[in-house]
């Protein structure tokens, strides 16, 4: 059931974005974007629970500083996805660019295939606002690099790519939060900063609140997911670098 | 303009950007109209703004297919003349003309742009006297280019292959477009580019892709190793004089792919070499060929932030550098392979690829005709 649909074929961002919020503001709770190809900065900044499902392949900088919003991908994403997200969701059914969740402080980004190098760089948590982004393929370079706080998690779900499931530079300088990877990540990809643990109670009850919605969301089958090890990294310290300029 | 006194690099460096850039191959050499590339260009307008944009495209020129089609620019008469003169004394020129273009609303000021179809004159002395040492007539013509671009005043070569050309300016994509009517050519390979400059001069001899014979490229980055790149490629008769970074991943793709003879496939692994601590963890001839590779092509690593696209007579391949630190997609469909900033562009004028990727950091995505084609059999 949607409230409201916008054509955004040959729409440029600007106006696209002003007839979505226009929207809002006019009280639409659900909104079908169709026809989207590439148009920038959708749902950014907006604090309503609005749900936006957008058809076709958004821009840059989807759910930049998105606080509230529900975001339904029906297809690729690209870069920059949830970049300073505050609160709200974001369900890719496609893989989704580099950058993704740069410097989040809240909310969860859903994705159901491969995401790009730079994930989940610096994101941080506080109390209750704990960031969260589940990755059901695989991820590039630099995974939770500078991480302070939040869950990452990657399931590495497709079995014919043969590909690793993760890259270098993996949790570079973490020094908050976890990582829940599928599998195990080879150590030399680990960063300096980033020690490797088994599974523990509070981790599993952890794994299955966050892969319960994830499941929902994507149509997957939890137990299948559930099935395979997963292993969890934290940071070494949480002041790595303390010492750097102290001698 | 003018503004690029001959002999003196002002801007000495480099071109952080944001731009964008696409280019699609039909593997069976069908040719396509420059609309379609404009298309997806246009589709990321955003990427750059205003100081720049342009096309590469091959098999446009059917009728002069063996001949070397220059497209050359010039601030002034003068140059002209000058240039035409020079050209003329090396060359056989079989048809030269305006290059055709329209008034459009956002370029008010252009400099000239004409466009030649010629081949060396047989048993010329200039051969002998072009001081290289086993000469070859394509390195007599890129001998030529370097003499133009460095020597005469206000005359730049913005392409000098065989059935290709490039076509460029200061505007954005649509603008370039309309003003050289792109949409008029028809090629099977087309790449284009949306510029982004920040501390080099957005103008017409500075805009992409730059050329040199077939090779072309299209990049998004900044090329931080450009002083090293740039001295190594003058040991080799190579002359930067385009005020950009870019210039020198043209001449460093002809050193290594047609006169030191790479693949494709080894002279990225050149400008984009994997780092010492990957190379220690390989074993046996992998290792070994690295490891030399480093040590023998270490000038010619490219650093810094880049995503490219370089193209040439027989096909394209795109190339992100070792971290990944610009966007790169690849998509196909049928005989078609795309390649774009984002995939929006690829969209744009594909709108249900069979597949979609984002290639590795480092790892060049190769597309060429198939080997039955004409074009796929000629050298470089």
């Amino acid at each position: 059931m949607c409230d409201m649909v916008i054509d955004a074929k040959g729409v440029y961002y600007k106006e696209l974005n002003k007839r979505i919020r226009d929207a809002i503001l006019r009280g639409k709770k659900t909104i079908d974007l169709i026809n989207i190809n590439g148009q920038r900065y959708i749902a950014d900044g907006i604090n309503s629970g609005t749900v936006i499902n957008i058809n076709g392949v958004p821009g840059q900088d989807l759910a930049a500083f998105m606080n509230g919003p529900t975001v339904i991908v029906n297809s690729n994403a690209q870069d920059g996805v949830g970049n300073t997200m505050n609160n709200g969701k974001v369900i890719i059914h496609g893989m989704a660019g580099d950058v993704l969740g740069y410097g989040m402080r809240g909310g969860k980004l859903h994705i159901l295939g491969d995401v790009g190098y730079r994930v989940g760089i610096h994101m941080k948590s506080y109390k209750d606002q704990v960031p969260v982004i589940i990755v059901g393929g695989k991820a590039g370079d630099f995974f939770g690099e500078y991480m302070a706080g939040g869950v990452l998690i990657l399931l590495n779900l497709n079995k014919d790519d043969p590909r690793p499931a993760v890259g270098d530079y993996f949790g570079t300088g973490m020094h908050g939060g976890a990582i829940y990877v599928r599998g195990v990540v080879d150590k030399h990809k680990l960063g300096a900063e980033v020690n490797i643990r088994e599974i523990e109670e509070d981790d599993e009850r952890i794994l299955e609140e966050c892969l319960k919605e994830y499941c929902d969301d994507l149509k997957l089958d939890y137990e299948d997911i559930m099935s395979a090890k997963f292993t969890k990294y934290i940071p070494v310290s949480r002041r790595p670098y303390g010492n750097l300029y102290a001698y | 303009m003018g503004f690029a006194a001959k002999g003196i690099n002002r801007y000495p460096g480099k071109d952080i950007s944001g731009c964008g850039l696409t280019g699609f191959i039909s593997r069976k050499g069908e040719r396509v109209s420059g609309e379609v590339i404009a298309r997806s260009i246009c589709n990321m307008n955003d990427r750059g703004n205003g100081l720049g944009a342009g096309f590469a495209a091959y098999g446009i020129y059917p009728d002069y297919k063996d001949l070397y089609a220059f497209h050359i620019m010039y601030d002034n008469n003068k140059a002209l003349k000058e240039t035409e003169e020079y050209i003329k004394k090396h060359l056989i020129v079989e048809h030269q003309e305006k290059m055709p273009t329209r008034h459009t609303k956002n370029i008010t000021s252009h400099p000239i742009v004409r466009r030649y179809f010629a081949r060396p004159k047989p048993d010329s002395e200039d051969l002998e006297l072009s001081g290289i040492d086993k000469v070859r007539e394509d390195d007599f013509i890129v001998h030529l280019v370097m003499h133009i671009n460095s020597m005469i005043d206000s005359a730049y070569v913005f392409s000098s292959g065989k059935d290709m050309g490039a076509f460029k300016g200061v505007g954005l994509p649509g603008d370039i477009a309309d003003f050289f009517s792109i949409e008029e050519y028809s090629g099977y390979l087309w790449t284009a580019h949306n510029r982004f400059p920040t501390n080099t001069p957005g103008w017409w001899g500075g805009a992409h892709p730059f050329t040199l014979l077939d090779w072309s490229i299209v990049h998004n980055g900044e090329i931080s190793s450009y002083g090293i790149n740039m001295r190594y490629l003058e040991m080799f008769g190579y002359k930067c004089t385009l005020l950009t970074d870019t210039e020198v991943v043209a001449y460093l793709l002809d050193l290594l792919i047609r006169r030191h003879r790479l693949s494709y496939k080894v002279a990225s692994m050149v400008i984009a070499a994997p780092f010492w601590k990957d190379i220690a963890r390989m074993n046996g001839n992998e290792k070994k060929m690295l490891t030399a590779l480093r040590m023998v092509y270490g000038g010619g690593l490219l650093n810094g932030p880049f995503a490219i696209i370089f193209a040439h007579t027989r096909g394209m391949v795109g190339l992100n550098d070792r971290i990944k630190l610009r966007p790169l997609i690849v998509a196909t469909k049928g005989d078609f392979v795309y390649m774009a900033s984002e995939e929006s562009a690829i969209r744009e004028i594909c709108p249900a690829p069979e597949r979609v990727w984002a290639p590795k950091a480092g790892e060049p995505v190769i597309a060429e005709l198939y080997k039955d084609n004409p074009h796929a059999d000629k050298s470089a």
